[in-house]
């Protein structure tokens, strides 16, 4: 063991230890942000991983969840009809689902405004016609958006499964304001929306238990393909450029050997 | 560049140009037969992988550019119309997002690699000084594209970044009034932001040739750091340099896919698909990683700077961080001046690599306390807390001194170890194991 290799393994150390405090830099999906207690809970979905997909029965699940509770208050501006032939559903389906809504077109030749059945094309309706409304009719707050509801959150998909599922009675000595509410999950662990929840509340068709652990991982799952739909498309096609590269990576390292041998 | 003597082609098209414009002589000595030092290692891959990035950037960035507007009622909408309407829109901007992050990761190493083996050094003065200014652009061209989509941290972000610059003693507040184009971050602020960004990496591709016409001049360095003296030393460019620089281009380019398709927001901040809200601030405002030791250095200074015990000061705490933030990157481009050692490579500067690993740490430190809030607490020292700040501080401090102190007395004090005769010779040590990856 001479000097310079006692160097060489500090260097490497160094190395290492910059390695580790980026590593601690990443952001961490479940690492609270602030002091307030805030759980997220890490459920199991699906769509994780380099090879994971959506699956369709929950996104159906989600849909309704959304269309029979969720939508009550918060718009969905960004996810059109005809995006729902993702979730599995025929062009007839989505024509029957576009038109439940009526919405407000126009103007027409004469000049006028007029109401028509929803289409394909159309955007998902919001529940109100502006934030001002929104507000009013909620205490002041303003309901957000869900279109990228889990890609604007830390956590994603859990942080959704947490909110619906975090409700709980406040800790001794805790108070909660007049049309507050206590959630485990919330930053503050204070929240404006009444828990939207309730087992049994949404009828499900398929069998799958109607509970609210299993309406939120519907739901959730459905919000993160309404915030990222091209996940399923972004990810095989990931595949297949990742593997490309690292064969083509080593082929260009033999050529690289080869081109270098007779050097030295 | 000149029309010296030429060597005729056999491609009778080839020759035709060549003999009006000896564009294919230029590139053929440039990077065909330029002689080049034979002991790389993959550190002098970035200079070529910056390259590439920078010209993706471009070419994903004019794409993007045709499915845009620059409107606060907007911009928002057309980035979420580009993610899921556009052709492979989304592909498109997880590159260009990603490849803001790979970008810079690529010019860090590369900025790196230039300070371990004193690639700043007689006669790469200028080459080194063209080189932080390319780094300054991209900051400021990095910094106004984070503002475009219009977002909550894009929005918080830029008025902080600006309201920096009211700490301009006397005419600050004008100018940043200036900058914004009204009194607030607003509608004009973004359009003129959208206008530089766009115009900015040109600006850019203008000094990236002067620094590689610079370093055509002198040559490249190597890690000995000993000059080429005869053709034993190098190698022809190609193709030797155009076989390795491919294959660690395409290594990294497999990291930077892996990012760019299985986790193309784990480099972003959730915050900023949320949009721009002027009535709400966020908990945090931080900005992109690549930020976040100048941001730190920014922050460190939180007191201000005066004579002690008397009431005279000489400039306050936000103008101390923001020199202090400038004057981070300042003292780069001084490098050349501030360290005279002969040697140039740390390889045989055993104190001189000891004090840079500690400054390369002390960066990377910096940076986790960038993003990590102001004063967050750490631990109890009897009564005294011990915060992030206190330890930004403290690595403020050595940043500074490091360029300001440890450099100009090792360029007196370091003894170098004993090198090598000619690059051959170290490229021969290494060989019968007497050496030093490094």
């Amino acid at each position: 063991m001479n000097k310079t290799m006692e160097k060489n393994s500090m260097f490497k150390k160094l190395i290492l230890t910059s390695a580790a405090v980026m590593a601690l830099s990443v952001p961490s999906a479940h690492a609270a942000e602030s002091a307030g207690v805030h759980e997220i809970v890490d459920v199991p979905f699906s769509f994780e991983g380099p090879l994971g997909t959506y699956d369709k029965a929950s996104l159906q699940r989600g849909l309704m969840v959304y269309r029979q509770v969720c939508a009550g208050c918060h718009s969905l501006k960004r996810v059109a009809y005809r995006n729902l032939e993702d979730l599995g559903y025929s062009p007839e389906q989505i024509k029957t689902i576009a038109g439940d809504v009526t919405v407000m077109d126009g103007p027409n030749d004469e000049g006028e405004m007029f109401e028509r059945p929803g289409r394909p094309s159309d955007r998902f309706k919001s529940p109100f016609v502006n934030d001002k409304a929104a507000a009013s009719a909620n205490g002041g707050a303003i309901p957000p958006d869900l279109s990228l509801i889990t890609k604007a959150r830390h956590g994603g998909a859990d942080y959704v499964y947490s909110i619906l599922t975090g409700y709980a009675e406040a800790p001794h000595g805790v108070v909660i304001a007049e049309g507050k509410h206590y959630n485990k999950a919330m930053d503050g662990n204070v929240i404006a929306m009444a828990p939207p929840l309730s087992d049994g509340a949404i009828a499900y068709e398929d069998g799958t238990p109607q509970i609210v652990s299993q309406y939120a991982k519907d739901v959730a799952t459905f919000l993160t393909w309404a915030a990222e739909p091209e996940m399923e498309h972004r990810k095989q096609m990931g595949v297949k450029v990742v593997l490309f590269l690292s064969i083509f990576a080593v082929v260009m390292y033999a050529v690289k050997r080869q081109i270098w041998k007779k050097v030295h | 560049m000149s029309a010296g003597p030429r060597t005729p082609f056999e491609n009778p098209v080839v020759e035709w140009v060549d003999q009006r414009l000896p564009i294919f002589t230029m590139i053929n000595k440039e990077y065909g037969v330029f002689p080049t030092p034979k002991n790389f290692n993959y550190f002098w891959n970035f200079g070529a992988i910056a390259m590439f990035m920078l010209v993706t950037m471009i070419v994903t960035g004019i794409t993007l550019a045709m499915h845009y507007a620059a409107d606060t009622t907007v911009a928002f909408d057309k980035v979420e119309h580009i993610m899921r309407d556009v052709n492979y829109g989304w592909l498109l901007r997880y590159i260009h997002m990603n490849g803001a992050s790979f970008f810079f990761i690529a010019v860090f190493v590369h900025i790196f690699r230039g300070m371990y083996y004193g690639s700043y050094k007689a006669p790469r003065e200028l080459l080194w000084i063209f080189g932080v200014i390319i780094f300054l652009l991209m900051m400021a061209t990095a910094f106004m594209g984070y503002v475009l989509p219009w977002g909550q941290m894009s929005f918080w972000g830029a008025t902080v970044i600006t309201n920096l610059f009211s700490a301009i003693p006397v005419v600050g507040t004008t100018i940043v009034e200036w900058l914004w184009g009204g009194f607030s971050v607003d509608n004009p602020t973004l359009n003129r932001f959208f206008a530089l960004h766009y115009l900015l990496p040109f600006v850019i591709v203008g000094v990236v040739f002067l620094h590689v016409w610079a370093l055509h001049v002198t040559g490249s360095n190597n890690p000995s750091g000993i000059e080429p003296k005869t053709e034993k030393d190098t190698l022809p460019f190609h193709p030797y340099y155009t076989m390795k620089d491919s294959f660690g281009l395409v290594v990294f380019i497999t990291i930077y896919a892996v990012f760019v398709f299985f986790m193309p927001n784990a480099l972003g901040h959730p915050d900023n698909y949320t949009p721009a809200n002027p009535m709400v601030t966020p908990a945090h405002i931080v900005p992109e990683w690549y930020f976040l030791p100048f941001y730190a250095i920014l922050r460190a200074i939180n007191f201000d700077v005066g004579i002690p015990f008397t009431d005279i000061v000489f400039f306050e705490a936000k103008l101390g961080g923001v020199l202090a933030m400038f004057g981070s990157i300042v003292l780069v481009a001084l490098m050349p001046f501030l360290d005279k050692h002969p040697v140039r490579s740390a390889r045989y500067r055993p104190k001189y690599r000891i004090a840079l690993l500690l400054f390369v740490l002390s960066v990377f430190v910096l940076g986790k306390i960038g993003g990590m809030p102001a004063d967050a607490p750490l631990m109890h020292i009897g009564s005294f807390l011990l915060t992030t700040t206190h330890i930004a501080q403290l690595l403020t401090l050595y940043y500074f001194a490091f360029f300001l102190v440890i450099l100009p007395y090792l360029s007196k004090r370091e003894k170098a170890l004993p090198m090598p005769e000619s690059i051959n010779d170290a490229v021969l040590q290494c060989k019968s194991g007497k050496c030093c990856e490094a």
